[in-house]
C-alpha cells in the first residue's frame, strides 16, 4: 500500500540522537477501511478506494452507511481514492494502519492549504511592489503595469493579479518520517505540511 | 489534540535536570562535539530567563568572559545537556534579567543571594556542596533576627 488518510494534529519539536532540534508534524494517520478495488477492466483505471475517521452512523447518509455495510466497518467520514501503482492484493473490507511507514521513509503530503482571502500581488505572487521612497504615494504594494498598450489592447489571460489565495490543493514532497507510534496511530513528519490543524492530509510514499 | 502532542514528546523530556529559577548561577555542561571527539564543555553564569512549556522549554544564562558579555540559550531538553549544577540561588524581582545587559563591572555579575531554610537547600544541593554551610549561617541569623 503506498498511501493512508490522516488527520493534521499540530506541530512540535523533538531532538535527534546527536541533540539537534527538529521541527515535526504530528499527524493522527489511519486507521483506514479499503471499502473498494477499482480495476482497469471494470472502471478503466486501478485505484484502492479508502475511508478514514469514524462518524456516527446517525450523521450519516443511508447511501453512505450502505458502503460501510457492505464491508462491515464503522461508517468514516472521508472517503478518497489512492491511484495504486503497486501490484499489491488488497480486499474491501482491509484495514490500513501507519505502520506501513517507517522512519526514514521519504514521504509526500496532500492537504488543502489555510485560506488567505482576497490578497494583494505583494502576498499572493511575492511581486516586489514600488519603491517606498522618492515622492511615491500610492505605490507601495502595486502590481506596475499588467501589459501593452494599443497593442494588445487587452490583458493576456494567466496575468497574475490580486484575488483569492489559498484554500487550494498542495503537494509538499520528499517529506522525512521522523517516527511511527503505530500505538496511538501517529505519525511524526520533519518540517511543515499543509493545511489547518484537524485538516484532511493524504500522505504517500515518495 | 495538545494530549497527542504530548504524547510524541513524552520520551524525550528530560526529568534529571535539577530545578533552577531565574537569578541562580548555573554551571551548564555541555556535550560538545569536535569532528568525531566529544568533549565536556562548561558554561556558568547567571540564568537570565527561561521561556517556553514542554519540550520546547528554553533558559537564557549569560556570563562575563574576558570583559565580554556572552549569553547561551539552552534547550532545557536537550540531550546535549551533560548536567546542570546550581552554585547560587539568587533573589531577584523580575522574571527576565534583561537589565544586567546594561550592567557594567562587578554589579553586572553580582545578584543578592535568596536567603533559603537550610531543609530546602539540602533538597537541592548536593550535601557536598560548599555553599550549604554559608546558608545555614544566614539562616540563624535569621532566626535571630525574627526572635
Amino acid at each position: 500500500m503506498i498511501g493512508i488518510l490522516g488527520k493534521k494534529i499540530g506541530m512540535t519539536t523533538i531532538f535527534e540522537s546527536n541533540g539537534n532540534m527538529v521541527p515535526c508534524t504530528v499527524i493522527e494517520a489511519g486507521p483506514c477501511y479499503v471499502t473498494q478495488i477499482k480495476n482497469k477492466t471494470k472502471d478503466g483505471y486501478n485505484a484502492v478506494q479508502i475511508g478514514f475517521e469514524d462518524k456516527k452512523e446517525k450523521n450519516s447518509s443511508k447511501p453512505v452507511i450502505g458502503i460501510f455495510k457492505k464491508i462491515n466497518t464503522p461508517v468514516q467520514r472521508y472517503i478518497r481514492e489512492i491511484r495504486d501503482h503497486s501490484s499489491e492484493e488488497l480486499k474491501a473490507g482491509d484495514v490500513i494502519k501507519v505502520d506501513i511507514f517507517k522512519e526514514g521513509d521519504n514521504v509526500k503530503v496532500t492537504g488543502i492549504s489555510k485560506g488567505k482571502g482576497f490578497q494583494g500581488v505583494v502576498k499572493r505572487h511575492g511581486f516586489a511592489g514600488g519603491v517606498r521612497t522618492h515622492g511615491q504615494s500610492d505605490r507601495e504594494r502595486a502590481p506596475g503595469s499588467i501589459g501593452g498598450s494599443s497593442y494588445p489592447s487587452r490583458v493576456f489571460k494567466g496575468q497574475r493579479m490580486a484575488g483569492r489565495m489559498g484554500n487550494e490543493r498542495i503537494t509538499v514532497r520528499n517529506l522525512k518520517v521522523m517516527k511511527v507510534f503505530s500505538d496511538s496511530n501517529l505519525i511524526l513528519i520533519k518540517g511543515a505540511v499543509p493545511g489547518a490543524k484537524t485538516g484532511l492530509v493524504e500522505i504517500y510514499k515518495n | 489534540m495538545e494530549k497527542k502532542i504530548n504524547l510524541v514528546t513524552a520520551g524525550q523530556l528530560r526529568n534529571d535536570i535539577p530545578e533552577f529559577h531565574v537569578g541562580d548561577t548555573i554551571s551548564v555542561s555541555v556535550n560538545v562535539f569536535e569532528g568525531d571527539k566529544e568533549r565536556i564543555q562548561i558554561f556558568k553564569g547567571i540564568v537570565m530567563g527561561i521561556k517556553g512549556g514542554g519540550i520546547s522549554k528554553t533558559f537564557r544564562v549569560r556570563k562575563i568572559s574576558n570583559g565580554v558579555g556572552v549569553e547561551r540559550i539552552f534547550p532545557i531538553n536537550s540531550p546535549r545537556i551533560a548536567k546542570i549544577e546550581i552554585s547560587k540561588h539568587g533573589s531577584v524581582r523580575r522574571a527576565k534579567l534583561y537589565y544586567l545587559r546594561n550592567l557594567t563591572g562587578k554589579a553586572a555579575t553580582k545578584i543578592k543571594e535568596k536567603k533559603r531554610t537550610a531543609k530546602v537547600l539540602e533538597d537541592i544541593l548536593p550535601v557536598t556542596d560548599p555553599v550549604t554551610p554559608k546558608a545555614e549561617t544566614v539562616e540563624v541569623n535569621e532566626e535571630a533576627a525574627v526572635s
